[in-house]
């Protein structure tokens, strides 16, 4: 812009005058031109090489075949490739001979944290530490048993899942429905809060002699006639620090009356069977596995 | 210079200039366009896909409503990394019946497209009351006004005549049957209620009292919705064909 072209040679002008301002003809800069000219030779280039003319049919395929479906399937089948000889071992280890420290080990566990990072954290919490009404994994109190069959088990085929015929399976009535009357309900409430370190000093002793009455004949069969639980039927130990659905009186009340129902999805189908084995073998090391 | 001198004319004419201009636009796009609704490869059909149940598409009413995607994208994109978090990638038939779609990449939340099944109907009623009971980490605001607003299926057969109009091919039977069929899934216990009717004229469509409290309400319809995304068509059985 500085330097005057004018003072060099006399371009022709455009013949345009506007009140004595005229317009140099000046050529379009040469590195500009070949530039334009460049994207035209790789546009005819792209369209031969890539999908692009429609025809009656279906459009060009394109020199180089290219497809974005294709492209993704062969990514995943790279990545399977890499992985392929511990996946095929790990679908049908058997988890309990696993060695720790193993290759096969460390690949279940940092796999199995992926999968649960995927799939799971949503109600287990991303750091297992589980939310009111989705269990802790941390901890060693399990509902279903803590071994690595019995996580397997819960993990591939659900608890109360619809589409599983093979879900786990049990149901807490609600006793607030026909079978307990509002008082029998506060005494049994009463009872079970006495069995527990940390609801003990809540609970409403005068009631808790009549709650044992109503404890052993409603709640005996399926928590036990000391309130520790049976696994079988994913009963809740009942006399630990570990309250699923809160430790306070009226969730505990909310509990009796209503009945608590939780599900967990069938995941056999949805994962693979070394993904079910990876994550199972992660959520046994978190703290509590048996 | 003989082509370029006369170039000066339409230069010179802001009529002809516009008219000139609107013909190039017009043959790109009906080279663009044009072809999408002809070609094969664009609009593969995929077997398992249909149009809404009566209570899907309210519930996909109130998702519309909610807003719900400004931060939820409801489109697996062919990539291995959201193949391997969301499941295999959307088709283009899935939103078949989308009016409007929810296709989108910003995700503030996850991809909803294939939500169904994932997580139990607990779980979501949990969820939409107080997300962050939950996911702590969550930012999602709380939806528990859902569950007190009770709903009727008064205008359903207008909004399913409505799909119609812009092209979902809801047939005569379906719409004379939508308040029954928008009960017999949110009740199936009902008196009236035939769920092997709505299942007929919806495969695969899934009938349960879906928030757990008795009425049907907002909540019903919401996760009615939710846990049918994504469900419709059979990986196991299907295989896309990779040149599309």
């Amino acid at each position: 812009m500085s330097k005057k072209p004018v003072e060099k040679k006399d371009p022709e002008t455009t013949g345009h005058e506007w009140d004595g301002i005229q317009e140099f003809n000046n050529p379009l800069p040469r590195w500009w031109v070949w530039v334009f000219y460049a994207t035209i030779v790789w546009g005819i280039w792209y369209t031969i090489a890539y999908p692009a003319w429609p025809m009656i049919k279906g459009a060009t395929a394109g020199y180089l075949g290219y497809s974005t479906r294709a492209e993704v399937a062969e990514e995943i089948e790279r990545f399977k490739g890499m992985n392929s000889e511990l996946e095929a071992q790990l679908a049908s280890a058997d988890l309990t001979t696993l060695s720790q420290g193993s290759d096969l080990h460390n690949y279940a566990i940092q796999s199995g944290r992926a999968t649960y990072a995927t799939w799971c954290s949503q109600c287990h919490g991303s750091g297992a530490n589980g939310a009111v009404g989705y269990p802790n994994l941390l901890d060693n109190d399990w509902l279903w048993g803590g071994t690595l069959e019995d996580i397997q088990m819960t993990v591939a085929y659900g608890i109360r899942s619809d589409d599983n015929d093979d879900t786990r399976y049990s149901e807490m009535p609600a006793f607030g429905d026909d079978y307990l009357s509002d008082e029998e309900i506060a005494q049994v409430v009463a009872y079970t809060m006495s069995l527990s370190s940390v609801t003990k000093d809540a609970a409403d002793m005068s009631l808790v002699a009549d709650g044992a009455v109503v404890f052993a004949d409603n709640c005996s069969s399926c928590h036990m006639e000391d309130g520790t639980g049976d696994r079988t039927q994913g009963a809740p130990n009942l006399t630990d620090a570990i309250w699923l659905f809160g430790d306070g009186k009226d969730a505990i009340t909310e509990v009796v009356s209503e009945g608590p129902y939780g599900v967990m999805p069938a995941w056999s189908g949805k994962l693979t069977d070394s993904q079910i084995n990876a994550v199972s073998a992660y959520i046994h090391q978190l703290g509590g596995g048996e | 210079m003989g082509i370029l001198d006369k170039h000066g004319v339409i230069e010179k004419n802001a009529t002809i200039l516009l008219v000139g201009s609107l013909l190039v636009v017009t043959v790109g796009g009906i080279v663009e366009i044009a072809p999408l609704f002809y070609l094969e490869n664009t609009i593969e059909d995929v077997e398992g896909v249909r149009p809404y149940s009566p209570l899907e598409l309210e519930g996909r009413n109130i998702y519309i409503r909610e807003g719900c995607y400004v931060c939820h994208s409801q489109m697996i994109r062919p990539m291995r990394d959201e193949v391997e978090r969301y499941g295999h990638y959307s088709l283009a038939a899935e939103s078949q019946y989308d009016h409007p779609f929810q296709w989108g990449s910003k995700r503030t939340g996850p991809d909803l497209a294939r939500v169904g099944g994932r997580y139990s109907d607990e779980w979501h009623v949990d969820h939409l009351v107080d997300p962050q009971s939950v996911v702590p980490e969550s930012v999602m605001p709380p939806y528990a006004f859902l569950l007190d607003k009770l709903i009727e299926p008064k205008y359903i057969q207008d909004v399913m005549k409505t799909n119609r109009i812009v092209g979902v091919p809801y047939t005569d039977e379906q719409i004379a049957n939508a308040e029954a069929d928008w009960l017999s899934q949110a009740d199936p216990d009902g008196d009236n209620s035939d769920v092997d009717a709505l299942q007929a004229r919806y495969p695969k469509a899934q009938a349960r009292n879906f928030d757990g409290k008795p009425g049907v309400s907002e909540m019903d319809a919401l996760i009615a919705y939710m846990q049918m995304l994504g469900t419709l068509v059979d990986f196991s059985t299907f295989t896309p064909d990779a040149s599309r």
